[in-house]
């Protein structure tokens, strides 16, 4: 009964959130409706007894992607969006099609009571066994991801870097060197 | 909560007195004893004082992030156990409010929320120094934690659980008989350095405070706040200094370990708590020394030092461990 | 005890709010902002399913989403800064020339 209550509280504030992101019209709401939303989902992770997925989401997830889009939003100092036409149409057609869309598959899933029951804690992720399934049977993709992120690292520096400015620090280094 | 907010208070006493002498000059001395009543005067001001909001701000924001900053700086200490197990009337329990098995990652966690608040002091501030000055400190808290993050990894290696109540029964015991098994004797000498320049950036401190400073851009992301919002990022700050503290004390001094029990058992039940207070007291002395002493970083030195000095020796400082642990298994 | 349903419900909702962001909004960090909506949901169904079959293997996928999410965050808001320096707008119907 507890269990319920506390899902349908975050659940609704998870819902909430959402909704507001796509209400709100000054992007830096829309991130901080975002950054509730990814806490709460961080408690129902919990009440699936996964406190190691739970914790990491706080802090790279709402802890460190939402800050980078904060800083964002601060440093271009994006303003209030405009209707423009091309919103407008997206709006009429867009939501009712979505929301037809998702009421069809939750009443498919709620209809169909097969799936069965989850208990609180259903399935504890204590750090050490998912440590040990990502070096041993997931160490491929684990390695893979580290390649990825360094690509993005060394992407995101270039992209974002004042136009010129790699171009001169590599040129300083030749005048160095030669 | 109360214990909390008194610490901060007195921590600030402390600070003052000590940087005080440090600069050879006495601290406050008139209100009450060696000043000791000079924390009440100033919350007294900080109530009194007129709460200004400029018109050009945008309020809900404005209003909330020092409260964001102040909620996650006090709840952090909710994991953080500062004594053994005791018997209180007969009821056997932990000296801390919860004890869960992750507690290191929620301190962590919490860390990384509470940039938060000093990104949206800036931004809701609308003006230029408070913008500048609040993008500074965030990207600085941001880049130290992962080091910090990394210093730690070291420690949980050795101790083999997240939980900070294990970390700590793993440093129970001496060496030799004298030389306490401590995690800074036990070789992660290095990760305290890291941890210990990590934590003043994070805390924003000397000598990496440039995004407060008073000197530098006017006074950075809390130019425009005035009494008690001010008064809740100055508890924020100090109360982020004593949470490192104690994580510190935990996780390199041993915790609430020292030398032998003695006394009735009434004091032998307390002794854990007063370790752990002697050590927290002597972290923030640390602390408030450096603070007195050294002149500050410019950022441009700063992030240099946390990316490519910090960063890549936290690594080593994990492989090495890492390596160490594996071959004597 | 609830039903695993709710969890897909919950998740299912939480990516028809982010499609809907990606259809409807026109400022760029936004629609930014609703694929990492979109993700998290996908995060919870994975979650839940892994705790009903007891399969940890969804929990470590997890990761690998979490991971895959702030790389491309990263050079997504490095390329929104690119595009904002060269048009002087986040409004993704005013990025419509190939060439200024």
């Amino acid at each position: 009964m507890l269990h319920l209550l506390v899902f349908s509280v975050f659940g609704l504030v998870c819902v909430a959130g959402a909704v507001n992101l796509l209400v709100q019209r000054h992007p830096i709401n829309s991130a901080l409706s975002l950054v509730v939303v990814m806490g709460s989902l961080a408690v129902e992770y919990l009440l699936l007894g996964a406190e190691f997925v739970a914790a990491v989401q706080v802090i790279v997830y709402a802890g460190a992607i939402m800050v980078l889009f904060v800083f964002v939003i601060m440093l271009l100092n994006a303003g209030e969006e405009d209707r423009t036409k091309g919103s407008r149409v997206a709006m009429l057609f867009g939501i009712p099609g979505v929301v037809i869309g998702s009421v069809l598959v939750a009443w498919v899933l709620v209809g169909h009571s097969g799936t069965g029951n989850v208990a609180v804690g259903a399935l504890p992720g204590p750090p050490k066994v998912i440590g040990w399934l990502l070096f041993h049977d997931f160490l491929l993709p684990f390695e893979v991801t580290s390649v990825l992120v360094l690509i993005a690292i060394m992407g995101a520096v270039v992209l974002a870097s004042h136009p010129g400015s790699v171009q001169q620090t590599s040129a300083q280094a030749d005048k160095r060197e030669g | 909560m109360a214990i909390l907010l008194t610490a901060v208070a007195y921590t600030v006493w402390l600070e003052r007195k000590v940087v005080g002498h440090i600069q050879n000059r006495w601290g406050p001395t008139r209100v009450g004893p060696f000043g000791l009543l000079q924390p009440l005067a100033d919350g007294v001001k900080f109530i009194f004082k007129e709460d200004l909001i400029p018109p050009h701000v945008f309020k809900p924001l404005y209003i909330a992030a020092p409260m964001i900053a102040l909620i996650f700086a006090l709840t952090s200490i909710s994991v953080i156990p500062i004594g053994n197990w005791i018997t209180v009337f007969g009821i056997h329990t932990p000296l801390e409010i919860t004890d869960v098995n992750i507690g290191l990652l929620i301190v962590l966690g919490i860390t990384s929320l509470g940039v938060y608040g000093v990104a949206l002091a800036g931004w809701s501030s609308n003006s230029k120094y408070s913008l500048l000055g609040g993008l500074r400190a965030s990207a600085q808290m941001v880049s130290y934690e992962i080091s910090l993050g990394l210093s730690l990894v070291g420690v949980l290696i050795l101790a083999g659980s997240f939980s900070l109540r294990d970390i700590v029964d793993a440093q129970g015991g001496t060496f030799w008989g004298f030389i306490p098994r401590w995690n800074i004797f036990q070789g992660q000498i290095v990760a305290f350095f890291i941890y210990l320049m990590a934590a003043y950036a994070e805390t924003n401190r000397v000598p990496f405070d440039l995004p407060e400073a008073e000197t530098e851009l006017v006074a950075g992301y809390h130019t425009e706040y005035s009494a008690m919002k001010f008064a809740m990022f100055f508890m924020a700050e100090y109360a982020n200094m004593i949470t490192v503290a104690c994580l510190a004390t935990l996780l390199f001094l041993g915790g609430w370990h020292g030398p032998h029990r003695f006394g009735p058992p009434f004091v032998q039940a307390i002794l854990p708590v007063f370790w752990f207070v002697v050590k927290v007291f002597a972290f923030l002395f640390l602390y408030i020394w450096v603070r007195g002493t050294l002149p500050r970083f410019r950022y441009d030195q700063l992030m240099a030092f946390g990316w490519k000095f910090l960063l890549p020796l936290a690594i080593a400082n994990l492989v090495i461990t890492a390596l160490i642990v594996a071959l004597r298994a | 005890m609830v039903p695993l349903s709710y969890y897909l419900v919950l998740s299912g909702i939480l990516f028809a709010c982010g499609v809907t962001g990606f259809l409807i909004k026109r400022n760029i960090i936004t629609i930014f902002m609703s694929i990492e909506l979109m993700l998290n949901g996908v995060n919870l169904s994975f979650v839940a399913f892994a705790a009903q079959w007891h399969a940890l293997s969804g929990q470590v996928f997890v990761f690998f989403v979490m991971v895959v999410a702030a790389a491309e965050s990263a050079v997504g808001l490095a390329i929104i800064i690119a595009v904002y320096r060269t048009r002087e707008t986040l409004n993704v119907d005013r990025v419509n020339l190939l060439k200024l």
